[in-house]
């Protein structure tokens, strides 16, 4: 493989990551762990709804519904396990777990079949309708959410200890950083995967000529769900983990701000970009923090960026510095 | 006489009052390059949609390798074996010219799910691919995005792609328009070769390629075959002289 | 249950579907004519909501308050439709997407920068306060009446707009062919603008309209800008009689599921779990009526661009 620019930024946004909780406990500020543990998080989940926008062209204004079922996962299974109550008691019953890997199961196992069934509905229709019933799903899931009063309502759920992990201590704050840490970098690795596969031409091919791809004998439909379904399931994957980081499964991770965020991510690092969703998350949350520390208002401010980011920087971040990208 | 590879019977569409396609029957028999010529709004390309799926008759029946294929999408057609080239290039832009056919290539192989080895270097993908762009002559364009390439070097990588379907039979929408004299040539000769390995249904209206190539001519005026047959029969019909020919000379 | 409750309820449906058709009848109007997405539809119904609060609090007003509404959204669409807007046309639906998210964060904090993050309260004009008898004993507010009364004349007089006038004669042109009225001669940025600021004005209408209701505040117009986007999904992009009888459709089945699921569900359940569980699905119900219509007619029931 060749080494471009794009590869040495994207060696340097992980070293950056990586290195930003052990400089802030060097300089004891160990807030800046959390910082850096939440870019992870919503990098990951980033990183899954790349494969459905940047990768199939599939404008998911959704996404918030799985990120959040990955959230309710965690925080369902760690009520039921406070409280010693099995997770379900009929057609058979199961047990509950304080396992990280539980959560990571259920959430992955919940959200795979919702977004099949959100993706088979939705996918039928494209471009406009797409945005507008993905969102429209994303908000029922959020009604149910807080209409539901065994799970918090609107409320949301508290999670009183964080999901334990096999050898590894997850209440101290580095080591849950690392947990994320690593599984963001497993997802870059699986993304990278897919985009040079067979599975990656074909749903590539859907988003730039869905014509030509039916025309070679390639149906889009099937492609383009299965590309919605795993992307869901590493949003509800990465919604775990972020309510986790923050002991609490709130509805507002299935809002539809939520599902806008992510997408802003996306286009603030560069859409289809292996790091975009890395570079866009570190981004977010620098700005939050930084423009947050300043003002209250910071979102007017935000909004001022994305509208400038749309307007007159189409390929986000990593497009301004590595200019325009190559395919094969 | 060989069973047709293609036969189309009796195939009606209307888009509203307008008769786009007016109960054709036509056929393409093993190793025969059968044109469909006709003056410009006759319903050629509409013709080439419903036989290639893109656009549902009205009704009417199209056989494909003696299985009635009227009902099946695009894809599911492609994948008996129709290959189709566009009358307008419609090809993957920011995939290069070899992706482009390495897509075909992929389809032709069976399935698209499978999500780790990287295509690049799958030789079972680059290599026929490669292979395919050398007999169209694309070969040191390969890397090429097609978005960049010029119009002609689209119409032969269309062709590529169809060939890497390893089709059954050639659908082929206007693939000489915009090509220039000397391109007409080449692409002519190419074809003619082509031949041996699937008939080739041709929409064209570079006259002179069409009476090279054709062993049978359909003349499509207004929607309706008003003639089908050999060059020599369709260049002395009186009908087609007076429908067709007539607006050219 | 009383039929009179029955009645009560077809009635709030009905109201709520007007208020939904004027969002709609926007979004849908600007999607058709200008091929555009714009989640800061929203944004509009928030504005004429705080404007008409604000107007009606100094002057003591309801109805200088409502022409305020119109007068804040119309601007503010026109604005949008000039600095920013404009631009997107011909962008893909992910940039139009992106920049209206951009402009809700502009709109919301601009407006909590402005008006603080208390909500304020709009009260009901003294003359259509109260309450009316209906035929068969049933009693219902004057006002949601009103409100009623104000989406079919913004149906009718939008029927007229679009099949009678010259304006509406461009409207249509542009949504069949957007190339041919430029050929035509008509200065399609005014129309464009013109259409923007008009759906704008609606959707400011209905903020006004329900704030009186509701409390005005910050996020109030999104909730409802999802439910919209329910309805033009259902109604067909495009369809101003599309976006009608899906504002509607969508009105009746949310308020009468909610009022009817819970029972429902407590008769075959038992009291406390069946309205739970009632209530629940009541929340997810137009939803489901939107999958069911997408699953037979992905294109929405009155498809415009088909």
């Amino acid at each position: 493989m060749k080494f471009t620019r794009e590869i040495l930024i994207n060696t340097v946004l992980a070293a950056l990551l990586l290195a930003m909780p052990f400089a802030a406990l060097a300089m004891d500020e160990p807030f800046y762990v959390t910082l850096a543990t939440r870019m992870a998080i919503l990098a990951l989940a980033a990183v899954g709804l790349n494969l459905a926008l940047g990768l199939g062209g599939l404008v998911s204004f959704g996404h918030a519904a799985f990120f959040g079922i990955g959230g309710y996962a965690a925080g369902i299974l760690s009520t039921h396990a406070l409280n010693m109550q099995p997770l379900l008691t009929w057609p058979f019953e199961i047990e509950s777990s304080e396992q990280m890997l539980v959560a990571w199961f259920v959430a992955v196992a919940v959200s795979g079949p919702v977004a099949l069934a959100i993706g088979a509905i939705s996918l039928r229709t494209s471009g406009v309708y797409f945005i507008m019933i993905t969102l429209a799903f994303a908000q029922m899931i959020y009604y149910f959410a807080i209409s539901w009063p065994a799970y918090g309502g609107e409320d949301g759920l508290s999670i009183a200890m964080r999901g334990t992990f096999p050898g590894v201590n997850t209440a101290v704050p580095l080591s849950f950083f690392l947990i994320c840490y690593g599984v963001l970098m497993v997802a870059l690795l699986l993304f990278a995967c897919v985009r040079a596969s067979r599975f990656g031409a074909a749903l590539q091919a859907a988003r730039q000529n869905e014509t030509r791809l039916a025309a070679v004998g390639i149906g889009p439909f099937p492609v383009r769900l299965v590309a919605f379904v795993i992307s869901a399931m590493v949003a509800a994957l990465a919604g775990s983990l972020y309510a986790d980081l923050n002991r609490f499964a709130s509805p507002s991770m299935l809002s539809w701000q939520m599902s806008g965020e992510l997408i802003v991510l996306i286009i603030l690092g560069g859409t289809g970009r292996l790091f975009g969703p890395v570079a866009g998350a570190m981004l977010f949350v620098l700005i939050e923090s930084v423009l947050g520390g300043l003002t209250e208002r910071w979102q007017l401010f935000l909004g001022l960026i994305l509208l400038g980011v749309v307007l007159f920087a189409r390929g986000g971040l990593i497009g301004l510095v590595a200019g325009k990208s190559r395919h094969g | 006489m060989a069973e047709p590879v293609l036969s189309i019977r009796e195939l009606r569409k209307n888009f509203g009052a307008l008769k786009a396609t007016d109960n054709v029957s036509l056929d393409l028999k093993p190793g025969e390059i059968h044109a469909l010529i006709g003056p410009n709004g006759a319903g050629k390309t509409t013709l080439i949609h419903q036989i290639s799926g893109s656009i549902r008759q009205d009704s009417g029946a199209i056989e494909f390798l003696g299985e009635d294929v009227g009902g099946l999408g695009m894809a599911a057609r492609a994948r008996k074996g129709l290959g189709r080239s566009f009358q307008i290039s419609s090809l993957a832009p920011e995939f290069s010219a070899l992706r482009n056919v390495m897509l075909a290539q992929q389809a032709a192989q069976g399935s698209s799910f499978r999500f780790f080895r990287p295509v690049m270097r799958d030789r079972s993908l680059t290599d026929p691919a490669m292979s395919m762009l050398e007999r169209v002559g694309l070969a040191g364009r390969a890397r090429l995005p097609a978005a960049e390439l010029s119009h002609g070097e689209r119409r032969k990588l269309e062709i590529a792609i169809a060939l890497a379907l390893g089709p059954k039979a050639f659908l082929f929408d206007e693939p000489m328009a915009g090509m220039g004299p000397e391109g007409a040539k080449d692409l002519t000769g190419f074809l003619d070769g082509l031949r041996r390995e699937a008939p080739i249904l041709l929409v064209e209206h570079d006259m002179d390629a069409v009476f090279a190539l054709a062993d049978r001519i359909s003349v499509l005026v207004y929607g309706r075959v008003i003639a089908t047959g050999s060059v020599d029969e369709i260049r002395r019909d009186p009908e087609v002289r007076r429908a067709y020919l007539g607006e050219h000379t | 249950m009383s039929s009179a409750l029955l009645i009560e309820q077809i009635l709030n449906g009905l109201q709520f579907g007007v208020m939904l058709f004027l969002m709609a009848a926007g979004l849908t109007l600007i999607f058709g004519v200008m091929g555009l997405i714009n989640l800061a539809h929203g944004s509009f119904y928030m504005v004429g909501a705080f404007a008409c609060a604000a107007v009606a609090a100094a002057t003591g007003s309801f109805w200088l308050g409502l022409a305020a509404s119109l007068a804040a959204a119309a601007a503010a669409g026109a604005i949008v439709e000039l600095l920013v807007v404009r631009r997107l046309y011909d962008r893909d639906h992910l940039d139009q997407v992106l920049a209206t998210f951009a402009l809700i964060l502009i709109f919301s904090e601009g407006t909590r920068w402005l008006f603080g993050s208390f909500p304020l309260y709009l009260d009901i004009p003294p003359v259509l306060s109260g309450a009316v008898d209906l035929p068969g004993g049933a009693r219902y507010q004057l006002y949601r009446l009103a409100i009623i009364g104000v989406g079919i004349l913004v149906a009718v007089g939008l029927y007229l707009l679009i099949s009678k006038t010259r304006l509406g004669m461009q409207i249509r042109a542009g949504q069949s062919d957007r190339e041919m009225i430029g050929a035509l001669g008509v200065d399609i940025r005014t129309l464009y603008t013109v259409v923007f600021a008009l759906g704008a004005a609606l959707a400011g209408l209905a903020g006004a309209l329900v704030g009186a209701l509701q409390s005005v505040q910050v996020g109030m117009g999104e909730p409802v800008l999802i439910l919209a986007f329910v309805v033009i999904v259902i109604g067909g992009i495009g369809s101003i009689k599309g976006a009608l009888v899906g504002a509607i459709l969508v009105g009746l089945v949310d308020t009468l599921g909610r009022f009817l699921l819970p029972k429902a569900f407590a008769l075959a359940m038992g009291a406390s779990q069946g309205a739970t569980v009632g209530a629940a699905l009541a929340s997810m119900l137009i939803y489901i009526v939107m999958a069911l219509i997408l699953a037979f007619r992905p294109q929405g029931l009155f498809a415009a661009n088909s």
